[in-house]
């Protein structure tokens, strides 16, 4: 972990080094802890590196890069015993409290900075001082430099190379390699990709077809923005900053009306100000992709802080009832796949569709396995053909006409013959303004049962024992947390099984139910404070007899946070699980749904 | 039905409007029928945009694509539709409500954008779908449901704030004048950039202090070749007037001609004289107010953006773009 005042170079310190370890084949996680202020606050950036996968930063801290005594005690809970702690012994000498030893590497690296001709490269120096405790040479970051700092003239990147290598003689000189790296992976194939959630979400929008894209800024999702800004155009596309999110989810209503796969992605309180327009996309069958990077509320709340809390307001937002879908990555290759997946969904389905994730899933830098845009082949759903508008031979488009499935051919403005007015109102198969009850009723089914047809290939991907004592169920980013915690229940010998839900609505019961059932205990993992997701299992499933483990400082799940819960779930009894029956679908039995004024017959206008 | 690329006034007529007999918004509707006959649009190629409130049926009445959306958003709507098929005309239209209350942020955005969309308002100074509430262009001591005692507040003055948010086309017509208003909506239509038509419009039923009568003995025309607005010759209410000439193409004439009873004439390119126009005359003008032709239109000047509709790309990317937008990750 590098630690210091906002303002100061702390990010790109990190980002440097942690491209380097993912080139050198290191599989790494990196997440940024900072402040709602551009200057000053104290801010961290820390870096996992792993000879595997790892989808979390992790708990403890073995080694810190302090540039003032705040990174020392704001991070020394977390610091492990026998840590080494790197400062700049420039500007302040480290006092570290007497409950644990660590190591103390002081270097002047704002001194030897200065010394180079600019204070700021003590960033450059820190990385040199890091690269010599972890028995690394400066040539490990030379083509790393080299990208970064290559625009801004070769002496830009001498006099870089030169912080980086004095940083590390004069650490190594006197402190020698303090610490052991895990074994480098060996490199072969195709390298791996080091990407945010945010970047992978842009990718995937453009991967699909997204060729419009309508935003506000707003922390965490506005990297998405910018990813979008230097690549759309690249492939004729446009983004368009707006002067709200009312107005940014408006564009996406238009520019998906007029045939052109548009997005905007935004955080709560964007969200919020967009619940108009999404009814207006459900009503009008327009679709819409709206990417929700959660971060805590209410209100303005922590603004740079992790949360899920949206949950509710995705599936149940907005005025009068319409179909949409929530999808739920639940790793940074998740967020590329099903934002991909999302574009399909919505133009298939004609309705909303949200791409939930949250902070830390957006802003952490993870290495994956490079992403295959084939895996998810670009559909485009019903829309009418030239010659089927030719063929109607001057009669009016019946652009909301009754099907099995709710799905209506559509057009698109410019296709001759398939003019309609997408109306708000509740509207006849011609799309005409109507009151009628009869049709007012049809068409209300009709939108509803589209959801039907809502499939992706991985609702959950369940893993772990087949006869669980305890099933863990999580979304997003505390995923990576859950598998852990699931794989340390299971090395001390507890049958765990784990569940995470990529699809939040409609619900995916019919997968659920059968690991719900052979589930002696479930917990439900999530950061927020009322157990959103915990509270839509209830009601989906009809089961009742859930746990919850909840945060919402803030912060993520610490592995062992997650292990204690469980522990303390796993020494209680098995709760009484009532034997659990999927009521048929089929309509007319007792406690079935009757709809007033609805029949069969009345659905074909 | 449309045969070939002749297209009659018919052409544009779809069902008939629900608006009260004698609505200025007839007049309005007429108007935007009769631009588009002159400027030969093809139904399928053009797209109004409207919101709610009596004006937001207007999407409803005029045979094109049209999306009837929600309250003030009709700007950011088209500003979708438009930048996903920049072939398309793209015809916003609202209520003084729509585009002066709720919708106020968009328009000045909209304004400043610069988007190739037209952007007409019915303005009848009063809420009249929710039946006679005090709408933002009352005139201060207006007497309605929600200012019994007189409305407190100045009103938005619609063409000032367009000419003060840089605006590239601000002109102002008469439903009571369909000629002169049509004529406005297809020069608007023809220009390349944002342009707003407010067309006072007004309601029969609930606003009984500004109507016909009122704007009759009060609004001003600007004298302008092609675009000669003159009152007291307006069309039957609900029906559209034979079509007058287009709309002249001589970007000569562009100084208003000063003649008896009508304003000085006025350089049509000189935003400080406009907004000195507009202000001068309380904003009880109508014809051409201010036109910028050289400022380019936010589609010709983003980066990249591609000449061909975005709507009609085929999505598929090509390696070399895939190597592109993956470089920085590796």
């Amino acid at each position: 972990m590098v630690g210091g005042q906002q303002g100061e170079g702390i990010e790109s310190t990190g980002e440097i080094f942690v491209q380097a370890m993912n080139r050198l084949g290191y599989w790494c996680y990196a997440y940024r802890h900072f402040a709602s202020r551009v200057k000053g606050g104290h801010t961290n950036f820390k870096i996992r590196i792993s000879g595997q996968e790892v989808r979390r930063g992790g708990d403890e801290i073995h080694c810190l890069v302090a540039f003032d005594q705040e990174s020392i005690d704001h991070n020394w809970p977390d610091i492990k015993p026998g840590a080494v702690v790197a400062y700049d012994s420039a500007t302040f000498e480290a006092k570290v409290p007497g409950d644990k030893q660590v190591t103390l590497v002081p270097v002047p690296m704002s001194k030897i900075a200065k010394d180079l001709g600019a204070a700021i490269m003590k960033n450059m120096v820190a990385v040199g001082v890091s690269a010599a405790l972890l028995g690394l040479s400066p040539e490990d970051f030379a083509s790393t430099m080299a990208g970064r700092f290559g625009k801004k003239g070769g002496k830009v990147v001498q006099s870089n190379a030169q912080a980086v290598q004095q940083g590390y003689d004069g650490s190594r000189s006197q402190f020698g390699t303090l610490l052991q790296l895990p074994e480098r992976p060996k490199v072969t194939g195709e390298h791996h990709m080091l990407i945010t959630g945010n970047e992978a979400v842009g990718l995937g929008a453009l991967a699909a077809g997204c060729r419009l894209y309508g935003g506000y800024p707003i922390t965490p999702a506005t990297p998405v923005m910018y990813y979008l800004v230097s690549n759309l155009p690249r492939v004729g596309g446009a983004v368009v900053q707006t002067e709200d999110e009312i107005a940014a989810i408006n564009v996406v209503v238009g520019g998906n009306y007029a045939g052109t796969r548009t997005m905007t992605a935004t955080s709560g309180p964007g969200l919020s100000l967009m619940q108009e327009a999404l009814s207006l996309s459900g009503m009008t069958e327009t679709p819409a992709v709206v990417v929700d990077v959660q971060r805590a509320g209410p209100s303005t709340g922590l603004p740079t802080k992790l949360e899920q809390s949206d949950i509710n307001m995705l599936v149940y937002g907005s005025h009068g009832e319409f179909p949409r879908v929530v999808l739920a990555p639940a790793s940074v290759s998740d967020c590329f796949y099903l934002t991909m997946e999302a574009f399909n969904l919505a133009e298939e389905l004609q309705c909303p569709v949200f791409v939930a994730i949250d902070l830390a899933l957006g802003l952490s830098k993870q290495s994956i396995d490079p992403v295959d845009r084939h895996r998810v082949p670009i559909r485009r759903g019903k829309r009418v053909s030239e010659y089927e508008l030719a063929a109607m031979d001057g009669k009016e488009f019946a652009r909301y006409t009754v099907t099995d499935d709710g799905i209506s051919p559509r057009s698109v403005p410019g296709q001759h013959g398939g003019r309609y007015v997408a109306t708000g109102d509740e509207h006849t198969v011609t799309a005409h303004i109507t009151e009628d009850p009869p049709t007012r009723t049809t068409q209300m089914m009709k939108r509803l049962r589209k959801l039907k047809a809502a499939h992706i290939a991985e609702p959950l991907r369940a893993g772990g024992a087949n006869d669980p004592e305890l099933l863990i169920i999580g979304f997003g980013s505390p995923t990576g947390a859950v598998s852990e915690a699931a794989a340390a229940l299971s090395e001390r010998g507890h049958r765990v099984a784990e569940v995470q839900l990529q699809l939040i609505w409609p619900f995916p019961r019919a997968e659920l139910m059968p690991l719900l059932q052979k589930s002696e205990r479930v917990l439900v993992v999530e950061h927020n404070a009322t157990g959103q997701l915990a509270n839509i299992i209830r009601l989906q499933c009809d089961y009742w007899p859930l746990s919850s483990l909840l945060k919402f400082d803030g912060n993520p799940f610490a592995v062992h946070e997650i292990v204690a819960r469980a522990e303390a779930l796993l020494a209680m009894p098995p709760l009484a699980v009532p034997p659990l029956i999927v009521p048929p679908l089929a309509a007319g039995g007792p406690g079935e749904l009757t709809i007033a004024g609805f029949s069969s017959h009345e659905e074909v206008h | 039905m449309v045969k070939g690329t002749e297209f009659t006034l018919a052409d544009y007529k779809a069902e008939r409007p629900t608006w009260c007999a004698g609505c200025g918004d007839f007049g309005v509707l007429a108007a935007i029928q009769k631009a588009a006959t002159n400027l030969h649009l093809h139904p399928d190629e053009t797209a109004v945009i409207s919101g709610i409130g009596c004006s937001g049926k207007m999407s409803s009445y005029v045979n094109v694509y049209g999306l009837h959306g929600i309250h003030g958003r009709t700007l950011p709507i088209a500003t979708g539709v438009k930048l996903a098929n920049r072939k398309l005309t793209v015809i916003a239209s609202g209520g003084d409500g729509d585009g002066y209350a709720i919708g106020v942020a968009h328009f000045v955005h909209a304004c400043r954008r610069n988007l190739d969309i037209t952007y007409v308002v019915m303005d009848n100074n009063i809420y009249g779908l929710t039946t006679g509430q005090t709408s933002p262009t009352s005139r201060k001591g207006f007497r309605s449901k929600t200012s019994p005692e007189g409305s407190l507040e100045e009103p938005v003055r619609p063409l000032e704030l367009a000419l003060t948010s840089g605006a590239s086309f601000v002109a102002q017509g008469f439903s009571g004048d369909v000629n002169t208003l049509a004529d406005l909506i297809a020069r608007g239509i023809r220009h390349k950039g944002f342009a707003l038509i407010n067309a006072i419009s007004p309601c029969v039923t609930f606003n009984k202090v500004y109507g016909y009568d009122y704007f009759k003995q009060n609004l001003k025309p600007l004298g302008l070749d092609g675009i000669d607005g003159i009152i007291g010759n307006e069309s039957p209410v609900g029906e559209a007037p034979n079509v007058k000439a287009p709309p002249s193409d001589d970007a000569s004439a562009l100084r208003a001609e000063g003649s008896e009873g009508r304003p000085t004439g006025h350089n049509i390119h000189d935003r400080l004289e406009a907004l000195g126009v507009v202000m001068e005359h309380d904003g009880l003008v109508t014809g051409l107010i201010y036109e910028d032709t050289e400022r380019p239109s936010f589609d010709d000047g983003l980066l990249g953006y591609d000449p061909e509709p975005l709507a009609h790309q085929n999505l598929d990317l090509n390696s070399a773009q895939w190597e592109q937008f993956t470089a920085q990750f590796y």
